[in-house]
């Protein structure tokens, strides 16, 4: 028989029927052909993965804080709806990470059982949410940054994440429009608003640096024609940014000269607390199901 | 009942009204020799109905005495809106939402920003078109909210992607 809801149709079936940890959702890439063409180094494409897929599950965390702490409810189901997205990029970028390595490694295995120093994610991502023009103006550049990314993966050499950008594109796209509004709505609001989200955009700026710095996976996997060269996307970061800014009557910052710190393992103090509360119930009660 | 009949019937988790083929989920059913695969390919790419929508097509093919089924999940094309029926449209309206307009149609070069009114989207109960957008993103990842000015009610909007 149908089912009213999703949760009665997941409880038909125990097996692989149930949600997040230790609920063994169905490996996200499930059916989908594994292989990886000739001419994409498979630990360079593993790397790039976690990578790309670190990013998404890091902001999506950070997004999924401010349930039941939005200023109001259509922004709770906003906010809450783009943390759902990026998890689910996450779900297949750490997926197609863990097919590539062939250690047997799996989308939990990344997410929950890495200490901080193995998590490849940027900065901008980890950093705590602040108030809500923190939170609105790191979306923004976010977005924006990951959009330019993932437009150009939609041509990587590598079948399987190119698919994954072309799906994300759809979403990050939203994601940046829905930031830019509020963006322009709060800095051409009151003037305690404007001020703000000047603050807010002043002190997230040097974060923007580590967004446009290529790593050395970063660099191979663009030789061979199956990543995005970081350092490609500045210009096009530049133009949404200054639309947007000068929309909202909000100055840009002097650019930050790129530097390596997330992509390399360097994290902030703020990431370790995030990962202890994230990775608290899978670490106390390994392979727990329920 | 071939495999693809019964495959046709099953319907979406949350929106209960569309089957997975008038969604535009259900791509493909093949049948060789008693083994059925099924290809499906996600909305959203977070979408926690994909895992509802497999164990629901395995239940009603085993139900159907279909007891070896493959679902394949396809990425690629990605699904676009433009995929959902007109009898789709027809179920979406007559459930109070107002079915997605033509995908965006992608010119060369960066990503334009919209920041603008979004496209007329006609109230599902009166028909008005003096319709406003409340928040890009409803109850669901597929969904908008917005407002008809004629006659008040709001109503969700289902996004083209």
């Amino acid at each position: 028989m149908p089912s009213d809801n999703p949760f009665e149709a997941l409880s038909e079936q125990s097996d692989d029927a149930r949600w997040a940890f230790g609920t063994g959702f169905d490996d996200p890439l499930a059916g989908i052909d594994p292989s990886v063409p000739d001419g994409v180094d498979r630990d360079a494409l593993a790397a790039y993965c976690l990578m790309l897929g670190d990013d998404a599950l890091v902001m999506s965390h950070r997004l999924q804080e401010w349930c039941t702490h939005a200023p109001e409810l259509e922004e709770e189901v906003a906010l809450a709806n783009i943390a759902l997205d990026l998890l689910g990029q996450a779900r297949l970028l750490l997926a197609r990470a863990g097919v590539a390595e062939g250690k047997g490694r799996g989308e939990d295995d990344f997410a929950y059982f890495r200490d901080a120093s193995d998590f490849r994610n940027v900065g901008l991502a980890e950093a705590e949410n602040g108030d809500f023009a923190y939170s609105t103006v790191r979306l923004l550049m976010f977005a924006t940054w990951r959009l330019a990314l993932l437009d150009r993966l939609t041509f990587s050499a590598d079948p399987v994440l190119a698919a994954i950008a072309a799906k994300s594109v759809k979403e990050v796209a939203y994601h940046r429009d829905h930031a830019a509004l509020w963006t322009v709505r709060l800095g051409d609001g009151t003037a305690l608003s404007h001020d703000r989200t000047q603050r807010a955009l002043d002190d997230l700026w040097p974060l923007t640096g580590e967004l446009f710095a290529t790593h050395e996976v970063e660099r191979r996997m663009a030789d061979a024609g199956a990543g995005a060269d970081p350092s490609d996307v500045r210009d096009e970061f530049d133009a949404v940014l200054d639309e947007v800014l000068a929309r909202a009557t909000l100055r840009r910052p002097e650019p930050v000269p790129p530097h390596l710190a997330g992509r390399d393992g360097a994290h902030s103090p703020a990431f370790t607390a995030l990962l202890t509360e994230m990775q608290s119930l899978a670490r106390e009660h390994p392979g727990a199901t329920w | 009942m071939s495999a693809r009949a019964i495959a046709e019937t099953v319907t979406d988790p949350e929106l209960p009204m569309l089957t997975l083929a008038e969604l535009g989920v259900l791509r493909d059913v093949t049948e060789e020799t008693g083994r059925v695969e099924v290809t499906i390919t996600p909305t959203y790419t977070g979408c926690p109905a994909l895992d509802a929508m497999r164990a629901d097509l395995r239940s009603r093919l085993a139900g159907a005495g279909y007891a070896d089924v493959r679902i394949r999940t396809v990425l690629d094309p990605p699904w676009t809106t433009d995929w959902i029926s007109d009898s789709g449209h027809r179920k979406l309206r007559e459930a109070g939402i107002a079915p997605p307009g033509p995908a965006p149609r992608r010119a060369p070069g960066p990503i334009p920003l919209t920041l603008g009114p979004t496209r007329r989207v006609r109230c599902p109960r009166c028909g008005s078109a003096d319709t406003v957008e409340l928040s890009r993103f409803g109850a669901t990842a597929c969904k908008s909210l917005r407002r008809c000015e004629s006659c008040r009610e709001p109503f969700e909007h289902f996004k083209e992607i």
